[in-house]
């Protein structure tokens, strides 16, 4: 069996070669950067514009940033037939392909994040160190923390108010420098779709834009959801460990979820999901105005055979229901959660119907494949690019951010209000 | 000059003179010379008879047979196509396993939908359409290529390199014509390359020597006095898919305006 055939169906007359190569890792793919992207654009709104509101969120979305980032380049490791050479895109990079500057754009974006987490956090692994420094009779993982905690100062120990201030300096030009990084990284993704010329759902220049918006549409709304969600499970985990230790701060006390954080981030989403939306619909527009040879069986694709997917799923209770939601006066966190669930399954969606979709019909423009994605695995490529793999790539960042956590703690009790 | 110094000045000196020496080996003067001369004396290209085309299949055999492309695997880097057009103006197409086994039933094959019967008064025309990688003179496939492992050849031939090709699928995906696909074996791209092997020494290609017809025929470009280039410099010959931009460099006799 060849690669694809496991699971592409075809209709009518597709080219013998034909198959869904691109399946669901490079759906994760542009899903994963995006939210990469948006998760770092929204901490850059406090450390560069000053938005003072937006501390908590905005230091929470910066490491789940840096925790999202290994995971994006997962799905492009998991598809490759052989990953062993992946290594050679940044090795021998051929300049005239667009995913030839995927090693550059990445590593670029992945050492200014570093950095900015690094002088966010200096003065915490100075405390902590110098703290398990003091401490005597020390416990094996305390000593290895105190390790770990003196390596990570990098040697630079001084926290006087000059030392701290010049910190802050250099995480707002980290952060100011990261945007347009972001974007790029981003918006780069988008022309490695864009500017395939073969594919007449893909082409065309508006796609770069179309992922940016759609990426900090996405990367809002995880953010929002995951602090939403983990505040709320810290809240009954004090509340659980209460009960054996009643010196513990009661719920009540600890920081909950900050409404008005909620509701300026939700104001930004809802900019960039109007200009997202904006750009598709200009899109849509131009292509059934302009009625290229393809569009005769890109319309059949949408309006026909996708309609579901792309007017219902995506459109409707992707976009339209989040943002009616949004938009609705005295919002509440449980209609947040809500929303921005909606939001995240529609820009799902969105990467879905433009990679599926975009291989749903031949390059005849005679025949049509439909892909059924495989849930049970039974062999390695079944797996890793079918429901099981997707999911592995869905997960692994919240692990990821469990463990930064430790090493940068989003919560930290001393900023309590 | 005592031996600490003669040895120092040694090592300076070699390590002077491995600068401009491994110049030299980056720039190899060999290849300098050959990329500095005039064009390649040879730019292959292809023609198809679709006029001769019988669609017996026997180039697709040929050419599985010929590169190790299993013949139980649903790709192939040749294919046959069959067009039925209607009285009625409708356009049906098919090639069941690219035609290896030939046309054996009057059916056509939908894929899902399963088989459509054509009765053979409804018929206003019907023709086969040999189709392999057209070798193009600005190919997609070569541009999008994240490692260069897949490059085009000074005689014009795109061959993917098995051992660089990291499978990431771009060039398949870049592709107009869907001549591209993956090895079930080597796991790379695979695609037609006018059996390389052959015509650089002089023989012409699997499916040429296979085709009972004539249908299909390979040439010199660079050679006025080659047939296949009289014919396709004075005959009227067409593209496929030239609206890519791709500069296709597989020339069809009598093409008709159905063919995809």
């Amino acid at each position: 069996m060849v690669h694809g055939e496991a699971w592409t169906l075809k209709e009518l007359f597709v080219y013998p070669n034909e198959y869904i190569y691109w399946t669901i890792q490079i759906v994760m793919y542009p899903f994963m950067t995006g939210l990469v992207a948006g998760a770092f654009v929204l901490s850059s709104l406090y450390h560069v514009f000053g938005i003072k509101q937006l501390k908590d969120i905005a230091r929470f979305s910066l490491v789940f940033s840096f925790a999202l980032l290994p995971v994006a380049m997962i799905p492009l490791q998991l598809h490759l037939q052989h990953p062993e050479r992946g290594i050679e895109v940044m090795l021998t990079p051929h300049f005239t392909s667009a995913i030839a500057a995927f090693g550059i754009a990445f590593s670029t974006y992945g050492m200014i994040v570093a950095s900015e987490l690094w002088f966010v956090y200096r003065r915490h692994f100075v405390e902590t160190a110098l703290a398990l420094r003091e401490k005597r009779d020390k416990t094996i993982p305390e000593r290895g923390r105190q390790l770990l905690f003196s390596a990570l100062t990098l040697g630079a120990w001084d926290i006087s108010e000059q030392a701290l201030a010049k910190d802050e300096r250099a995480v707002k030009i980290m952060a100011t420098a990261g945007i347009p990084v972001a974007c790029l990284l981003h918006g780069y993704a988008g022309f490695i779709f864009g500017s395939v010329k073969a594919n007449a759902l893909w082409t065309t220049p508006l796609m770069p834009f179309i992922f940016i918006c759609s990426a900090v549409v996405s990367g809002i709304a995880l953010c929002v959801l995951s602090y939403i969600v983990t505040m709320e499970v810290r809240k009954l985990m004090v509340a659980w460990r209460r009960k054996s230790d009643p010196s513990l701060p009661t719920p009540d006390e600890i920081r909950t979820v900050e409404m008005y954080e909620v509701t300026m981030t939700a104001k930004y989403l809802v900019l960039a999901l109007l200009a997202a939306l904006g750009l598709e619909l200009l899109d849509l527009l131009f292509r059934d105005y302009a009625k290229f040879s393809s569009w005769e069986i890109v319309r059949s694709l949408i309006y026909g055979k996708d309609f579901v997917n792309v007017f219902v799923i995506q459109y409707g209770i992707g976009n339209l229901v989040p943002l009616a939601l949004f938009l609705l006066p005295r919002l509440t966190v449980r209609r947040a959660v809500v929303a921005t669930l909606l939001v995240l399954m529609g820009v799902f969606m969105m990467r879905w119907n433009l990679v599926i979709g975009g291989q749903a019909f031949s390059a005849s423009f005679s025949g049509y494949m439909h892909y059924e994605l495989p849930i049970i695995p039974h062999d390695i490529e079944t797996f890793k690019e079918g429901l099981l793999g997707a999911l592995l790539v869905g997960v692994l960042p919240f692990i990821f951010f469990w463990g930064l956590n430790k090493i940068f703690p989003v919560f930290k009790c001393e900023d309590t209000h | 000059m005592n031996r600490r110094d003669f040895l120092k000045n040694s090592i300076t000196v070699i390590a002077g003179l491995a600068v401009p020496l491994s110049a030299l080996e980056l720039i190899s003067p060999r290849k300098l010379l050959a990329q500095k001369g005039d064009e390649s004396p040879v730019r292959w290209a292809f023609l198809v008879d679709t006029q001769a085309c019988v669609g017996c299949g026997f180039c697709v055999k040929a050419c599985k047979t010929e590169n190790e492309i299993p013949h139980e695997t649903n790709i192939t880097r040749t294919w046959v196509e069959r067009y039925v057009v209607t009285r009625k103006g409708k356009t049906y197409v098919d090639s069941p396993r690219g035609a290896r086994d030939g046309f054996t039933t009057d059916r056509i094959d939908q894929g899902e939908e399963g088989y459509r019967e054509v009765k053979a008064k409804d018929v206003e025309k019907a023709f086969f359409v040999p189709k392999l990688c057209n070798q193009c003179d600005n190919p997609a496939c070569v541009q999008v290529c994240p490692v260069g492992a897949t490059y085009q050849t000074p005689d014009g031939v795109v061959l993917v390199d098995r051992k660089h090709c990291i499978g990431c699928a771009y060039c398949i995906m870049a592709c107009p014509y869907g001549v591209r696909s993956f090895n079930p074996a080597y796991k790379t791209a695979e695609k037609c390359t006018f059996c390389y092997h052959r015509i650089s020494k002089g023989m012409k290609t699997a499916c040429v020597d296979a085709c009972p017809f004539g249908a299909r025929k390979i040439g010199n470009l660079r050679d006025p006095d080659d047939p296949v280039t009289k014919t396709i410099m004075s005959g009227r010959v067409g593209v496929l898919k030239e609206q890519y931009g791709t500069k296709p460099q597989v020339y069809y006799l009598a093409l008709s305006r159905e063919v995809k």
